[in-house]
């Protein structure tokens, strides 16, 4: 990184991009090689959870990984402050 | 020995065609025999990059089709003479190229004794993309850095590690490298432009080379030379060093940092 950028207040837009780059290729990487209807599964509760809190699309992470040889589907939802029902 | 590299990149545009064809010509200088096989059926033009667009008279389709032979569709380089081109075929009919016909050209290139065989694969991840990577030993994914290059560069590592042959055979695996190109040292020192350095932090993988945004690249299309044979030119460099890398060298990258007045031309005489 250039000195310039170590002198800006705000993030450069290259850090930008990094930042979120590297977010959703780690999202697309677990994704790799898991089942097809984990997407819908992903858009039907975030459908569900909708009902009772005004989540954001991305408060919804589903993730499955590998526990012990089993196979665990990881679920979180991040709510929003002070919202809670 | 043949070696099949396979240069891919997901996303259309950003210079899988100036790369093979530069890649080829810079092995064919260091005396190796190679063959570039353009995969972009219905979209030829590596033959145009390569200079020799009014000598194809076969593709690749009339060879897997029986049409010709392999011999007749090989165009070889007037300016290197281990260098071959075949050429993609004009045919909308995407079905044309099959496995077992690509398999049947690969295995005719590897008994005549070429030791490498580049293949220029088509944007996107269709049928083309995956047959150029197919049978690859090796893949060089070009990028941009770039958000939606970067990205689906990522989709393309993903294939390379499932739907290859060699993954499926388990032997190891697709050897890969990642390719920089179109970088602009000046944006990346202003914090416009993800650094060399992040992309391979965000793809965690090896650098081969880092090719500068030129207008050379430009000019090279142009008059049918490969950029890699402009001497004189920083891209030229730069993928000839890429080459060494690819053949074992241990280069450091150069031209990551822009140039600065007097001194370029000092040591360029430019
Ligand atoms: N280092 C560079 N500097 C400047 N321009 C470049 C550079 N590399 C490639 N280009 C330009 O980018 C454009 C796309 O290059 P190229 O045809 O090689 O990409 P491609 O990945 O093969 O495209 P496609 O996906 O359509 O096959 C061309 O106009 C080329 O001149
Ligand atoms: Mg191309």
């Amino acid at each position: 990184m250039g000195l310039l950028a170590l002198f800006r207040r705000t993030p450069s837009s290259a850090s930008v991009a990094k930042e979120r780059l590297r977010i959703i290729v780690a999202q697309e990487r677990s994704a790799r090689g898991s089942p097809d209807y984990l997407p819908l599964l992903r858009r039907e509760l975030l459908q569900v959870i909708h009902k009772y809190v005004n989540v954001d699309p991305d408060a919804v992470q589903i993730n499955l990984g590998q526990e012990e040889g089993h196979e665990v589907l990881e679920l979180s939802v991040a709510l929003p402050e002070k919202t809670r029902a | 020995m043949t070696e099949i590299i396979v240069v891919t990149s997901g996303k259309g545009g950003v210079g899988k065609t100036t790369t093979s064809a530069s890649v080829a010509c810079g092995l064919a200088r260091r005396g190796k025999r190679v063959a570039v096989i353009d995969f972009d059926i219905g979209l030829r033009n590596l033959d145009l990059i390569m200079g020799c667009e009014r000598r194809v008279v076969y593709d690749f389709v009339n060879v897997i089709q029986g049409d010709c032979t392999l011999k007749q569709a090989l165009i070889r380089d007037k300016r290197l003479e281990t260098l071959h081109v075949l050429a993609a075929s004009q045919t909308r009919d995407k079905d044309a190229l099959t496995a077992e016909g690509v398999r049947r050209v690969l295995d005719e290139l590897i008994a005549d004794g070429f030791d490498y065989i580049v293949c220029d694969s088509p944007a996107g991840i269709e049928k083309g993309a995956h047959l150029a990577m197919y049978y690859a030993d090796r893949a060089v994914v070009v990028v941009n850095p770039e958000v939606s290059s970067v990205r689906d560069s990522d989709r393309i590592l993903g294939l390379l590690a499932s739907k290859t042959q060699r993954a499926e055979q388990g032997n190891g695996g697709v050897k890969e490298h990642l390719l920089l190109t179109r970088y602009n040292p000046r944006r990346v020192a202003s914090g416009e432009m993800m650094s060399v350095d992040d992309v391979k932090e965000i793809l965690g993988l090896d650098v081969i080379g880092v090719v500068p945004e030129s207008p050379d690249v430009l000019a090279a299309s142009n008059s049918g030379v490969p950029v890699i044979l402009n001497d004189e030119s920083d891209a030229s460099l730069a993928y000839d060093d890429a080459v060494a890398r690819l053949l074992g060298e241990n280069l450091p990258l150069r031209f990551l940092e822009e140039p600065k007045r007097g001194f370029f031309a000092r040591m360029f005489g430019g």
